[in-house]
């Protein structure tokens, strides 16, 4: 027998979804803010220069995260894996397309001296980091509402929504809230890694960012406790059976995305983190505090997905069209088995994983500067 | 029934995008351990050359290694967005190593990259060093952990169907990782990928010594190339070898297409050099032989029987039959979940529930299956025969061709000729054929591999997602357009960088003082 049961696993294996999709908003997403930034705060070549060298080293691990993401839904999440990926196909590819750029523009940019190459692969960079941002905000929107798809007997998943069905206003705007936050992140990082002008329009940039997640977000959670129908689990709720999400029935509810908050008051935390942190970042933009910033911008991104994951636990993915095939913690995971094994592998690897990294960090800690980025042959 | 175009384009998507992917993995694989052992002799000697030769093969190397971290993305997840049925069927044991690929090995690949470039002025000469063995061990580690994940594909041990989810689940984790096809794959795998790197690196330094130019940094790097590429390109052959042998444990139809073998042989089996095999007609026309060899590459023996086509295909039959009493038995436990017997029978005939789905492609529910449908569906597990066939062969070829080349470039090394025009020309023109081996060998692992995206689990046309023609077409051709591009730009800035070479681009006998060469670093005098 295994040391940890079923429903306790699932449970685990759903914090750490969590925790891949924060460290990865939290890793790449200061990577995909300054990317977004890029054409706003920087104007000239050395400026570009100075911009793209503060992720420079770093942008390639934290896009790790992303990938781990996607293996780690695959080998714990296999039913979420293969419907959100082959439901949101055309979202999806666009995305791919748009991190492709991403290494490539990060390579090649200053491999070649003309100004018209270089603006070429500055715009790269930007859609690298604006839409991948736009579109993870916008299929958490429609993830809330419900994705139109359904199983049917052998499991096998049918998607019925289209690509502009995806654009729909309560997504568009869970888009803005994303976009906004990254912007936000990207703004409080190049705070810390720059000075003089580059750094004076990040913080610029960074206030309007911040105090669009306030506003923006507030107006999400509203509209999810007034507008948005939730889904509620109305049979009896099995924790440690086998993963077929066709052995349960589910009813949509208005409001019920706003039960567990009722139900467990320190659930709260996440939300207000949300808040705060982008108002801890706002002032710290402000009074020019990097430090200050860039942690309230962390608490912000994690507060805002977190928000996310709880308001619908233990739903995953919903089914607009076929409530009862909705993905949720109890009924969308891989076997026991499975999931012991990969929680071992993580337990293993990803100490190891953080350690590297933070001295990664810590030998590139510093500055980037016009000088800094001259003398270093390497420098992008 | 499913639809044709979308399986054969989804097919065509999936292989173009892993092929392409793959023109980037081997080069990174070779460039990353050749570049490590190039800082090592830095380290070790302090000789401002292996410096220059670290950081010029480096930059090379953060060419590619671009264009595979671009492409891979798309990898990881596309049997997410276009083999969505597949990632549920066996999502349960194909995702944890690739999950453990990203933990144990993207991250370290990726993290350290980033030092090894950025890092030379930051950290000591050995925390740079331990930085580049870092890289090396993260690509390596990677392609570890894809090839325990495809070897799961080819021979799908420590699993089995659970009707309660309608899919395959582990039971045998250590069973998964120690597939005996995973280990020959990886090592395989891992030399073809060195093979690539010391030929690049052979073919580019014949190059600059064809032109008279960075001549010290040439012929070190080729004596680097030399030495390594020969241990790499026997390993290759000798470990293929190896592959061949696991093969016949669970893939003998494959052996048997890539061999165009219809009749089972008698011990000890030939070997066929050249032949036309033809699916129509069911056999191998103008075949040349070589007697025992085929029986000792595939059985390690001359007294065992290597099966032909046709033997295979009864077997096939066999399995059907045997696969539909465990369909049967399938729906029986859906309508009653209750029942012990018919859950019995399905543990019993478990394993040949995939081919009782190969049925599939004909009828609905297979136990309708007429028995001409049945006879077509064994039929159905014959792969390409003569593409195998070729494939197989060229590669092989190439492989000698290999051990040949680098036998000469070690001998020219060892008695310092490293200037040999001749031999210069070929190692240049040479450079292009790993990745046509490596392509062909993928081609034979995987086409081979049809009709099943699991081998005796899952056939491929069941694999796919629900999404339309339409949208297969515009990411198609998305892709093509995207990705052609791409290879243009990287192309041309690899032989801008080639052209410019680690000195500058002056041609010279030796090296000009104080010219730029590549990202600016002084050349350091006399120890050419």
């Amino acid at each position: 027998m295994l040391p940890l049961d079923y429903e306790t696993l699932r449970l685990i294996w759903w914090l750490l979804l969590g925790v891949l999709l924060i460290g990865f908003a939290i890793t790449d997403g200061f990577d995909m803010g300054t990317a977004a930034l890029l054409p706003f705060v920087a104007r000239n070549d050395t400026e570009r220069r100075v911009v793209i060298n503060t992720v420079g080293p770093v942008w390639e691990g934290n896009q790790v995260w992303f990938i781990l993401g996607g293996g780690a839904i695959f080998a714990a999440w296999p039913p979420l894996y293969a419907v959100s990926f082959s439901g949101f196909y055309l979202a999806m590819f666009v995305v791919l397309c748009a991190l492709i750029l991403r290494p490539v523009a990060f390579k090649y940019r200053s491999k070649v001296e003309e100004s018209s190459w270089r603006e070429f692969w500055d715009w790269a960079l930007f859609v690298g980091g604006f839409v991948p941002a736009l579109i993870f905000g916008v299929a958490v929107g429609n993830v809330l509402q419900g994705v139109p798809f359904q199983l049917d007997a052998d499991l096998r998943p049918a998607y019925t929504g289209s690509f502009f069905g995806l654009l729909n206003p309560f997504a568009i705007l869970c888009g803005l809230v994303s976009v906004a936050m990254l912007v936000m992140h990207g703004a409080s990082w190049l705070c810390m890694k720059t000075e003089g002008t580059v750094r004076d329009r990040a913080r610029l940039w960074g206030t309007y960012a911040a105090a669009a997640v306030v506003v923006l977000f507030a107006l999400a959670g509203v509209l999810v406790a007034t507008m948005i129908d939730g889904f509620v689990i109305t049979s009896e709720v099995v924790t440690d059976g086998p993963s077929n999400p066709l052995t349960k029935t589910v009813a949509v509810e208005a409001g019920a995305w706003m039960t567990n908050y009722g139900e467990h008051t320190w659930m709260m935390i996440a939300p207000a983190l949300g808040l705060l942190g982008a108002l801890v970042a706002l002032v710290g933009m402000r009074i020019g505090v990097s430090g200050m910033t860039f942690i309230g911008s962390k608490l912000s991104v994690l507060g805002v997905i977190s928000t996310v994951g709880l308001s619908m636990f233990p739903f995953i993915l919903p089914s607009s069209i076929q409530p009862d095939a909705s993905l949720t913690v109890w009924d969308s995971s891989s076997s026991h088995l499975t999931l012991f094994i990969m929680l071992v592998a993580t337990v293993i690897f990803l100490p190891i994983v953080l350690a590297y990294t933070a001295w990664a960090f810590k030998i590139l800690w510093g500055k980037v500067t016009p000088a800094s980025v001259r003398e270093s042959a390497e420098s992008y | 029934m499913m639809d044709t175009a979308l399986v054969e384009l989804s097919r065509l998507q999936f292989a173009l995008t892993a092929m392409y992917h793959f023109l980037f993995v081997p080069l990174t694989l070779g460039l990353s351990v050749m570049i490590a052992i190039m800082e090592s002799v830095y380290v070790m000697t302090g000789r401002q050359v292996w410096r220059d030769m670290t950081k010029f093969w480096g930059l090379l190397f953060g060419i590619n290694f671009a264009m595979g971290v671009a492409t891979g993305i798309t990898m990881e997840f596309q049997f997410g967005t276009n083999w969505a049925y597949y990632s549920h069927y066996v999502g349960d044991i194909f995702g944890a190593p690739l999950a453990i690929e990203g933990l144990m090995a993207f991250f370290l690949e990726a993290t350290f990259v980033g030092l090894f470039f950025f890092g030379w002025d930051r950290m000591s000469k050995v925390g740079h060093l331990f930085t580049t063995w870092m890289v090396a061990l993260g690509s390596n580690l990677s392609a570890l952990w894809i090839l325990v994940a495809n070897a799961w594909m080819q021979n799908p041990v420590g699993a089995h169907f659970n009707p309660d989810t309608m899919r395959m689940e582990i039971n045998d984790f250590a069973a998964v990782i120690f597939n005996p096809v995973a280990q020959s794959k990886f090592v395989h795998t891992v030399s073809a990928g060195y093979v690539t790197g010391a030929l690049f690196v052979l073919g580019i330094s014949a190059f600059y010594l064809l032109r008279k130019r960075n001549i010290g940094f040439a012929k070190r790097s080729m004596t680097v190339a030399a030495s390594f590429g020969l241990a790499s390109a026997l390993s290759v052959v000798v470990l293929g070898d190896e592959s061949g042998y696991s093969i016949t444990e669970n893939q003998r139809m494959k052996l048997a297409a890539m061999e165009g073998t219809w009749e089972t042989h008698e011990a000890p089996a030939a070997f066929t050099v050249f032949g036309i095999p033809d699916m129509e007609a069911r056999e191998t026309h103008a075949e040349i032989q070589i007697p025992w060899v085929m029986g000792l590459i595939a059985t390690r023996s001359f007294t065992e029987e290597v099966p032909g086509i046709f033997e295979l295909v009864e077997t096939a039959e066999v399995r059907i039959r045997s696969g539909l009493v465990a369909y049967d038995a399938l729906q029986s436990v859906r309508d009653n979940p209750e029942d012990a017997v018919a859950r019995e029978t399905l543990a019993t005939f478990g394993n040949d529930l995939g081919y009782a789905l190969l049925l599939k492609q004909y009828v609905e529910d297979p136990r309708e299956a007429t028995d001409i449908q049945i006879s077509d569906a064994a039929w159905s597990t014959v792969p390409d025969v003569p593409v195998i066939f070729w494939s197989f062969r060229i590669m092989v070829a190439l492989g000698f061709y290999f051990i040949a080349l680098f036998a000469v470039a070690f001998y020219l090394c060892s008695v310092r000729r490293h200037e040999t025009r001749w031999f210069l020309k070929l190692a240049l023109f040479s450079i292009p054929l790993p990745w046509i081996a490596a392509e062909l060998g993928w081609l034979v692992a995987e086409y081979g591999r049809q009709p099943w995206i699991i081998e005796g689990v899952l056939p491929t046309f069941l694999g796919i997602s629900s999404i339309t023609v339409t949208e297969l077409v515009l990411t198609l051709g998305g892709f093509v357009a995207f990705y052609s591009a791409l290879a243009v730009v990287e192309i041309w800035l690899m032989l801008k960088y080639i052209r410019i070479g680690p000195y500058g681009d002056t041609p010279t006998m030796g090296r000009p003082a104080g010219a730029p060469g590549v990202g600016g670093y002084a050349p350091a005098a006399g120890d050419d």
